[in-house]
């Protein structure tokens, strides 16, 4: 997902501990003035800091094309979408903060690759309609995890993602209708979804992480409630929900042996390739160098604009004080 | 009317060049506060262009829409200002030319409601309030940065010294200005002048920038008769779509 492999420390064993895991089992919420748990804290700051870099990081395949898209309102819509997506980092952030972390600490960390973001973000977009396979297949992915993560245990980070899902089924919305346009219209554009989706398949299945037999810190984070669901159930899930959804389209799933299985009421499909997936993640994925250059120089190159913004406000404050 | 179709050309195409350029920064930005506020600015410029073109395409009554007049014409048909088509630079530059910008924007759109056409003062009601949002943000950013360290304040006089020469064409006025004066559409550029050198003074003042000595003025947009070489360029990215596929609908 958009915290696909956060590794989770285990909880101790001292009254505590039981105690705090006494208050997540009966449903209550964490707030940042509580007690928890050193483990917990320090899992939701990787899990909450993943989560909002790949909102950020994620404006950049999407960015790839607000000065081609195709019509004004095409253009107006897609500029308001990553804009939301900044937004959403910029939630996720102001949550990780009640942690004891600074948004400035959790941005070195992005930048010198201590901390991650979501695989998906390294494939690039190519053609318009890759705006409309971002929109439907991963934010619909996004969505899959978000949802029940409305009910996590974590009291701000809960609230963040309220926020954030009002705004996702508008991302996948527009995502799906521009593939509904492209699907309908000439043989060029019903060429450039075809293969939108054959590019996007995968990579958005990768989305939920490794398999549940190979996720080792799964059963932490699910106890401490800031997991809600296997990597394997929110695929199915995602793949249940999406197959109608091509089939409506006219689009060709690049799978031969996905097919509905009866017995288990659910789709059979073929599991991605997990050697690239980790390959994405350690760094080799076809975007990795250049999503990173993007944000180390906006980093960089701000750097005057934040420290000169910052020695006017400080300037002001002494005038006021001295008056 | 022609020159009204010519003023809604002029507008339009301010907002929709400006709005491209400032969505160049969409991912970029120092800070994700400026991003958030950066796509917005550009959001409200592509909503004014709409509204703008789409005028244009009505009085022209030949049945071609906003989106065609955006997408489909050349560069010598192009009515903005030459300050909007040029290059973001860095942060400090793209914020004084948008300061420039929202100066003059926000100055004309206030006198326009009191335009004699109906579908003029609608198109500026909506539009005033959002320019003067960008204002009060492109001027605050001025004189933060301006009066911020000796790198931002370097930076930003370097940024008005590059980009005052672009800032008469705002007011110069040719004979689609004189009828539209006499019509009572839209005012005579040079009325604006006085109240945008006032502000431009204070805030500069403000940023403890050097406003240029030469009053020079580059001109050519707004006629259309001579683009700077960077049109070409944004069109060439903007309007590649529709160009490679005409016909088709998105
Ligand atoms: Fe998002
Ligand atoms: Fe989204």
């Amino acid at each position: 997902m958009y915290a696909q492999m956060v590794t989770s420390e285990a909880a101790d064993d001292s009254p505590e501990a039981r105690a705090f895991q006494a208050r997540i089992d009966a449903g209550e919420k964490i707030e940042p003035k509580d007690w928890m748990p050193e483990a917990y804290r320090r899992t939701l700051i990787r899990q909450i800091g993943q989560h909002a870099h790949s909102e950020i990081v994620g404006q950049l395949p999407e960015g790839n094309w607000i000065t081609r898209a195709p019509t004004l309102e095409r253009k107006a819509i897609l500029l308001a979408k990553v804009q939301d997506e900044a937004g959403h980092g910029l939630y996720l952030y102001c949550a990780a903060e009640t942690l004891g972390v600074s948004r400035d600490d959790l941005t070195e960390d992005l930048l010198s690759g201590r901390m991650k973001y979501s695989s998906i973000f390294n494939y690039p977009t190519l053609t318009w309609a890759d705006m409309g396979a971002v929109g439907w297949l991963v934010d619909g992915a996004a969505i899959m995890n978000q949802v029940p993560l409305q009910r996590t245990s974590y009291g701000p980070y809960a609230r963040a993602m309220v926020r954030i899902c009002k705004e996702e089924s508008f991302h996948q919305r527009q995502g799906y209708d521009i593939m509904l346009k492209m699907c309908r219209g000439t043989p060029a554009q019903k060429r450039m979804a075809q293969d939108a989706m054959n590019r996007f398949w995968y990579p958005a299945l990768m989305m939920f992480g490794p398999s549940d037999k190979d996720s080792v810190h799964s059963a932490q984070s699910m106890a401490w409630r800031i997991k809600i669901n296997t990597n394997d159930e929110l695929r199915q899930k995602f793949v249940d929900e999406t197959v109608p959804q091509a089939e409506f389209l006219g689009l060709a799933i690049p799978d031969t042996d996905l097919r509905w299985n009866e017995e288990r009421g659910h789709y059979d499909f073929s599991e991605p390739d997990w050697t690239e997936f980790y390959d994405v993640i350690k760094g080799n994925g076809p975007c990795n160098v250049e999503r990173m250059t993007a944000r180390r120089k906006a980093w960089d190159d701000g750097a005057w604009v934040r420290e000169g913004l910052l020695a006017h406000a400080r300037k002001k404050a002494g005038k006021v004080a001295a008056e | 009317m022609d020159a009204l179709h010519e003023f809604c050309l002029r507008m339009g195409d301010n907002t929709l060049v400006l709005g491209h350029r400032v969505s160049e920064w969409c991912g970029h930005s120092p800070v994700l506060e400026e991003d958030i506020a950066l796509a917005n600015t550009a959001l409200d410029l592509i909503g004014q262009t709409q509204m703008w073109l789409g005028l244009a395409a009505e009085i022209e009554g030949q049945g071609r829409t906003a989106d065609d007049l955006a997408f489909l014409r050349d560069a010598w048909d192009f009515r903005n200002l030459l300050l909007v088509e040029l290059p973001n630079g860095d942060f400090g530059q793209t914020m004084m030319r948008q300061f420039l910008f929202d100066t003059w924007h926000h100055a004309m759109l206030t006198a326009l409601a009191g335009s004699s056409d109906d579908r003029v003062v609608a198109i500026a009601a909506k539009a005033v309030k959002e320019a003067s949002y960008h204002l009060e943000r492109s001027a605050g950013t001025v004189i933060g940065l301006g009066d911020g360290t000796a790198e931002s304040h370097a930076r930003m006089q370097a940024a008005l010294d590059l980009l005052y020469p672009y800032y008469g064409e705002m007011f110069a006025a040719d004979a689609t200005d004189t009828a539209l004066a006499a019509a009572g559409i839209a005012p005579l550029p040079e009325s604006l002048r006085a109240s945008c050198d006032v502000r431009l003074r204070q805030v500069t003042e403000e940023a403890t920038l050097t406003l240029p000595a030469s009053s020079f003025a580059h001109s050519g947009g707004k006629t259309g008769a001579r683009h700077t070489e960077n049109l070409g360029h944004i069109l060439t990215q903007m309007q590649w779509l529709q160009r490679a596929y005409p016909g088709a609908t998105w």
